[in-house]
């Protein structure tokens, strides 16, 4: 009895320990190789549970969700001559896992390396065909498909396909850097000096607008006040004439000898006269009485 | 893999559950035995059972001794148990087990289906598990994704067959472009004082080469559980790549200027609409949710010659009130004067005209009274003339034959010495032409 319960215990430890050889789960983020003394098997793309050789087999697994790579900025020649300093990230799959085995080795990371060196490659090639204010632009999309392109086909022999190539900072080197913040300072202050001049053009404007509204208006005013006492002084003109001409030489006198009271009202003149003034010739003599 | 790295913490909790267990209930040897046995099963499983004073050995021994021979057993009575008292126990373990007695044969079976059922009631109960009210459900049954529950109690099939992963899809998560917010966490009015920033983040170009300093929070959620768990390796990084590469983008085809005001929203809405763009292209199960601009500023090299450009705006914008002021000021007051000039204007015509209508009136009414008797008015009036003249000025009547007497007149120097003779013959003029007046 014990010794059976004892081959029982055994046997049961060696299917319990053949079993987990033998059997793997292949996780829903996974895809594997199942190796036999460093030859491939077969690859295995389903997540679930597997079943291998025990012992002789070994299961090597890659990702096979996207992966990102991010490359450290570097500095790009473009077409125009200018330079950027570029950072890019790329995001790719593992596709066909034999082989990435066969290009790469057992040790996924070790794509990181062979990836950055052909997209940088590929981003110098592409924008080196390209000037500036077309990565700037809305050509950014279009060059950043272009390089997609050409590390894809590089990278299909190591069984990955690059779903995308995104560059993520695109800036002037610090030097260049400077120069544009001088310009935009320089700039700054062109639009800060016209500003101001136009303020004080559209000031002097208003100023001199009202000024001359204002001349206008009283010159304006002042002319219809001449012309009013014109007609004032036509009209008048007018009356006196109508008036004194019925008899001018009446008029003549009438007018002298208003004119002589006036004059001689304030008693400041002095007249010295002779006795044979009309008016004093009764000093001389008493007016013959008679005709 | 292989079932030795694939889960977490599998047997190691049923196991420990169930020496617990047993401690607690029984207190017996046979129970202290049976939690020995779950303890120290839990690191490996089945191989190597009966060797070495393993796992169900355990069992086996507490069966041997149902009535408890020992009191207490070695873990029983204290919760440290003593070097000795383990040695001695193992060595009365491998006693018994060599003999093996009929009873206790039998003893021990029993015993062993106890612990076997316990074992598997607590490796069922391990299936449990709770879904969070912000969380979901997926359950992986092989590694392969199988099905996803909503939150909630749930039972899956226990490990190695299934497990469970409970992202929080429901939680919105933050990616800071440009700075990072302080300990405080929120960010109020665009300035975070416990925050930094990141120059190499914030700087960018814009579409006309100048260069803006933008700080962007990313909101996003998890919208697909299973996109987000199984489609990238890192969905956080990428996140922020895409949104950090279309915020540049954006910017890219954007001039400073509108950038810096007008633009924000459509810059806003720009770079969430691209990102997600990539982000769906990508298969992500990530939903922007809102993409914020937290400060758009020129880099602070310049910044002070765009406040001036700001101060110049309304420099001018002054001057211009200033000069309006002035219009505003000068232009009816010279109304005022116009008018003014205008209505004396009119007041003077009129009063010229009143003016010489009277004068009119009166010399008509006094020719029509001279005509009646021409010669005796003309005479009155030269006469009355005459004496107001004389009655006002100082009068000095001199005859022509005392010429000597000229020079000593007291003329006032004003007057020059010749005019006095003068003014004689013009003042008789008026008698010979008043004379002949009719």
């Amino acid at each position: 009895m014990n010794r059976i319960a004892i081959g029982g215990i055994a046997l049961l430890a060696v299917a319990a320990f053949l079993v987990n050889a033998s059997l793997f789960t292949v996780e829903q983020t996974e895809q594997v190789l199942v190796v036999q003394f460093g030859e491939i098997v077969r690859p295995i793309d389903k997540p679930g549970l597997h079943a291998k050789m025990p012992l002789i087999q070994n299961v090597i697994s890659f990702d096979r969700r996207l992966l990102n790579v991010e490359l450290p900025g570097e500095e790009v020649i473009l077409g125009d001559q200018r330079r950027l300093i570029v950072d890019s990230f790329t995001v790719f799959r593992i596709s066909d896992p034999l082989k990435f085995y066969q290009a790469i080795g057992p040790i996924p990371d070790g794509i990181r390396g062979r990836l950055n060196s052909i997209v940088s490659a590929s981003l110098r090639r592409v924008l080196g065909n390209n000037k500036l204010l077309d990565v700037l632009s809305a050509d950014r999309e279009r060059i950043m498909a272009s390089i997609r392109e050409q590390v894809n086909t590089e990278m299909r022999s190591f069984g990955v396909v690059v779903e995308d190539v995104r560059i993520r900072r695109a800036d002037l080197p610090e030097e260049n850097t400077q120069a544009i913040l001088s310009r935009m300072q320089s700039e700054r202050q062109r639009v800060a000096a016209q500003l101001r001049a136009e303020g004080a053009e559209v000031s002097a404007r208003i100023r001199a607008d009202a000024e001359r509204d204002r001349a206008v208006l009283l010159a304006d005013a002042r002319g219809a006040a001449d012309r009013l006492r014109g007609e004032g002084e036509a009209e008048a003109t007018r009356i006196f004439a109508k008036s004194f001409g019925r008899d001018p030489q009446f008029f003549g006198v009438w007018r002298t000898l208003q004119g002589y009271r006036q004059v001689f009202e304030g008693g400041s003149a002095r007249l010295v006269l002779t006795p044979d003034n009309d008016y004093l010739r009764y000093l001389q003599a008493p007016p013959a009485v008679g005709p | 893999m292989s079932w030795n790295n694939g889960g977490p913490s599998p047997w190691g909790n049923p196991g420990g559950g169930s020496g617990g267990g047993n401690s607690s209930g029984g207190g017996s040897s046979g129970g202290s035995g049976g939690g020995q046995g779950g303890g120290d099963g839990g690191g490996r499983p089945p191989p190597g059972g009966p060797t070495g004073g393993g796992p169900w050995g355990g069992g086996d021994g507490g069966g041997r001794r149902p009535g408890g021979g020992r009191p207490g057993g070695p873990f029983g009575g204290g919760p440290i148990p003593d070097l000795d008292e383990i040695i001695a126990w193992a060595q009365a373990f491998v006693r018994n087990l060599i003999p093996g007695g009929p009873a206790g044969r039998f003893g021990g079976g029993r015993g062993l289906s106890i612990l076997g059922l316990l074992i598997v009631g607590l490796w069922l109960a391990s299936g449990f598990y709770r879904v969070q009210p912000d969380e979901q459900g997926v359950v992986l049954r092989f590694g392969a994704y199988s099905y996803w529950t909503p939150s909630g109690l749930h039972w899956h099939l226990p490990w190695p067959i299934e497990r469970v992963e409970r992202p929080a899809v429901t939680r919105i998560n933050r990616t800071e472009i440009g700075y990072r917010s302080g300990p405080a966490g929120r960010m109020e009015a665009g300035r975070d004082p416990g925050g930094r920033d990141i120059l190499a983040e914030s700087l960018m170009l814009t579409g006309d080469e100048n260069i803006i300093d933008i700080d962007v929070a990313v909101f996003w959620r998890i919208n697909n559980a299973s996109s987000f768990l199984f489609n990238a390796a890192r969905p956080e990084t990428l996140v922020r790549g895409v949104a950090e590469s279309s915020m540049r983008e954006v910017i890219g085809r954007t001039p400073i200027q509108p950038a810096l005001t007008e633009l924000r929203a459509q810059i806003e809405s720009g770079v969430l609409r691209q990102t997600q763009q990539i982000l769906d292209r990508y298969n992500a199960g990530v939903e922007i949710t809102q993409v914020q601009l937290q400060k758009v500023d020129p880099p602070a090299a310049v910044i002070e010659s765009f406040r001036d450009v700001q101060r110049a705006n309304t420099d001018a914008e002054r001057m211009r009130n200033e000069a309006e002021g002035f219009r505003n000021d000068i232009v009816p007051r010279a109304r005022g004067e116009a008018s003014r000039i205008f209505a004396e204007a009119q007041g003077s015509r009129l009063a010229t005209i009143a003016e010489a209508t009277g004068q009119t009136q009166r010399f008509d009414n006094v020719l029509n009274a001279y005509k009646e008797a021409p010669d005796v008015t003309m005479r009155r009036m030269y006469l009355e003339t005459m004496q107001e003249i004389l009655s006002h000025a100082q009068t000095i009547v001199v005859d022509d034959k005392l010429k000597g007497l000229v020079p000593f007149l007291p003329l006032s120097p004003a007057t020059p010495p010749p005019p006095p003779p003068r003014p004689v013959a013009p003042a008789a003029t008026p008698a010979p032409v008043g004379g002949p007046a009719r």
